[in-house]
């Protein structure tokens, strides 16, 4: 794709580890009562005292922000510290009012998960919800597995955001507005267990659904709500030292954190061969040259003089708010795709579609409660190719579907023993969606039922071979691909109502006679 | 404990201060003499009894923890929205604004 050499190019390897903020789904900011979530409304139409650094304010932490945070803790199989403590992160900035972010520093409230994955054995750059690679096994034969360790989680409030520029306007100054000042976010950073962008792809993707899963947060990244920043070094093989690493910032998707690492390793690549040295440098990833470039060199290394703040008290796990935390926390991605292989004989690759998303997989599940188990995958091929392409082609969610889950259910029952056929089933499945009707309703309404009537069947398949003399007289002479011709006569004849099942069996029969 | 000039310049060039020479040497001395103050406070034991209000230490709560008092942990709030009504006068302590949001001096 970006003509990145690969990760293990000329015996050197990339080593990168990625810190992700994540915005936790409360309705109000971390130490305040003002509205978190305010970012696309009025500038500072949520800011009180407290977020905007008033003298005399002081923080109340938001109990919802730790049980989210705490969830966000378990559901990524972190150990949850006994305490933790807020301190104070020194800086000066126009979007940080008090001049100090709080967060945590030394104590931070989760320690040493992880998130176990696939790295996809194809493009994985669609990323779209049913983007069928070539094969859709291709998934379960190419995929590699993956762990990424995760090095700690800390929670902190976010900074206010700074406009430069209104359209195409620019400004004589830079515009602050605090409505996302004071946010509550976790940070989740990784140990060094990156090797390629292909993976730091896989992992994000991995996460951010299980962040979702979890209810930690709605992770939009249009929104801001999931941010990434990359560090990245490279060293040789086998070699136990690590690189000199860079920072890499301003990486807006999961696409540019591929693309991001893939060059930077190159850069760096390029540097080492040519018997350079790699600098220590913060760097920012330029999503139109495709380019990493090296941000304005600071003046002096960042000094935060982190202290505990003194207006907080330490967070304490307390066994039974983790218990009912740990009780809240729903069947997450990797248990319920081992359960769907395991109790409905999915595919890799379908298990992995139907889990991507919490509401698809109770979707799938209501639709195929009670149906016999042989209609199953009869039912997630619906889902997967009619309903999934008609929610991405128009940009909707499973939410918004009008055919009930029950429908799907049915229509595979339907198409299981025989009396649709799937053409017929794809028709009354389109009028079910553009009317909202119960499809079984339409099958009847419609007269969409299959014909397995023999004699009838039979009478189709003489006028079909009368009309394709060619074709017969192939078929006669044993080539068996002319067969689809007379397929296509009978089913134009039966308006695709034919059994094909019969009409195959019925075809052969003729030409053999 | 002894502060020297060069730690006072660099504390005045992170809190963004402009000092004289005169007053760094001041504050180079007066500095050095808060610290030896806190050096004698943390040779009190502060755990011990009638240092804390309910069984200090509990939470091992030493002089690293945070200042409100030992034993206090885990004080929360409900997450209920409460929207402030006074942003008018937040944003008109603003030295400069643009519509609804304070506008400062250049920074890209």
């Amino acid at each position: 794709m970006t003509g990145a050499p690969t990760s293990s190019a000329c015996g050197f390897e990339m080593v990168a580890g990625l810190e992700v903020h994540c915005q936790l789904a409360t309705r109000t900011k971390l130490f305040c009562g003002c509205a978190n979530g305010a970012s696309g409304a009025e500038a500072n139409t949520a800011i009180c005292p407290v977020c905007t650094g008033q003298p005399g304010s002081l923080p109340v932490l938001n109990g919802a922000a730790v049980e989210l945070a705490f969830k966000a803790g378990l559901a990524l199989e972190c150990r949850l510290a006994e305490r933790s403590v807020f301190a104070r992160k020194n800086y000066f900035y126009p979007d940080l009012p008090k001049a100090y972010q709080i967060s945590q520093y030394e104590d931070p409230f989760a320690l040493e998960g992880g998130v176990s994955f696939q790295i996809p054995g194809v493009a994985v750059e669609a990323g779209g919800r049913a983007s069928r690679p070539p094969s859709g096994r291709a998934l379960a034969a190419g995929g590699a597995s993956k762990r990424v360790r995760l090095h700690r989680i800390h929670l902190e409030e976010d900074a206010g955001k700074l406009l430069h520029a209104i359209g195409s306007r620019e400004l004589d100054g830079s515009l602050v507005d605090f409505n996302r000042c004071g946010a509550p976010l976790i940070e989740i950073v990784t140990e060094p267990d990156v090797s390629s962008g292909k993976e730091a792809y896989a992992f994000l993707t991995a996460l951010k659904e299980v962040l979702i899963f979890a209810g930690v947060s709605d992770c939009d990244m249009e929104r801001g709500e999931l941010r990434c920043d990359a560090n990245i070094s490279v060293r040789r093989k086998g070699d136990p030292t690590l690189g000199t690493k860079v920072e890499i910032k301003n990486l807006n998707s999961f696409k540019a954190v591929k693309e991001a690492l893939d060059h930077e390793f190159g850069r760096q690549l390029g540097v080492l061969q040519a018997g350079g040295r790699i600098l220590q440098e913060t760097m920012l990833w330029n999503a139109d040259s495709h380019r990493t470039e090296a941000m304005r060199v600071k003046e002096e290394a960042h000094d935060y003089r982190y202290f505990p703040d003194p207006d907080l008290v330490p967070l304490v796990a307390e066994a039974r708010l983790v218990e009912r935390v740990r009780g809240a926390l729903p069947e997450l991605p990797a248990s319920r795709r081992r359960r769907y292989i395991a109790a409905f004989g999915l595919s890799e690759y379908d298990s992995q579609v139907l889990v991507s998303e919490r509401a698809l997989g109770d979707y799938f599940e209501e639709a195929v409660k009670g149906i016999p188990a042989e209609a199953i995958k009869v039912a997630v091929n619906l889902i997967t190719t009619e309903l999934l392409g008609r929610l991405n082609s128009g940009k909707s969610t499973i939410q918004s579907c009008p055919v009930p889950p029950a429908s799907i259910g049915g229509l595979a029952s339907l198409i299981h023993d025989g009396t649709l056929s799937t053409r017929l089933a794809k028709e009354a499945f389109a009028r079910a969606w553009e009317t909202g009707k119960a499809p079984e309703a339409l099958v009847a309404e419609l007269g969409l039922v299959q014909v397995s009537d023999e004699g009838q069947v039979k009478e189709w398949v003489k006028a079909a071979l009368q009309s394709n003399p060619k074709a017969a007289a192939d078929l006669k002479a044993g080539n068996d691909r002319a067969i689809g011709a007379v397929v296509g006569a009978v089913m134009k004849l039966s308006k695709g109502k034919a059994n094909p099942g019969l009409v195959n069996r019925l075809i052969k029969e003729a030409a053999s006679s | 404990m002894k502060i020297s000039s060069e730690v006072v310049w660099k504390i005045a060039r992170l809190a963004r201060l402009g000092l004289s020479r005169d007053e760094a040497a001041l504050f180079e001395s007066q500095l050095s003499r808060v610290l030896d103050h806190v050096a004698d406070l943390s040779r009190l034991d502060a755990c011990a009894e009638g240092a804390g209000a309910e069984g200090a230490g509990a939470e091992g709560a030493g002089a690293e923890g945070a200042g409100a008092g030992p034993g206090l942990s885990n004080v929360v709030r409900d997450d209920a929205p409460a929207p402030f009504s006074g942003r008018e006068d937040i944003l008109a302590n603003a030295p400069q604004r643009e519509g609804s949001y304070f506008k400062v001096r250049k920074i890209l």
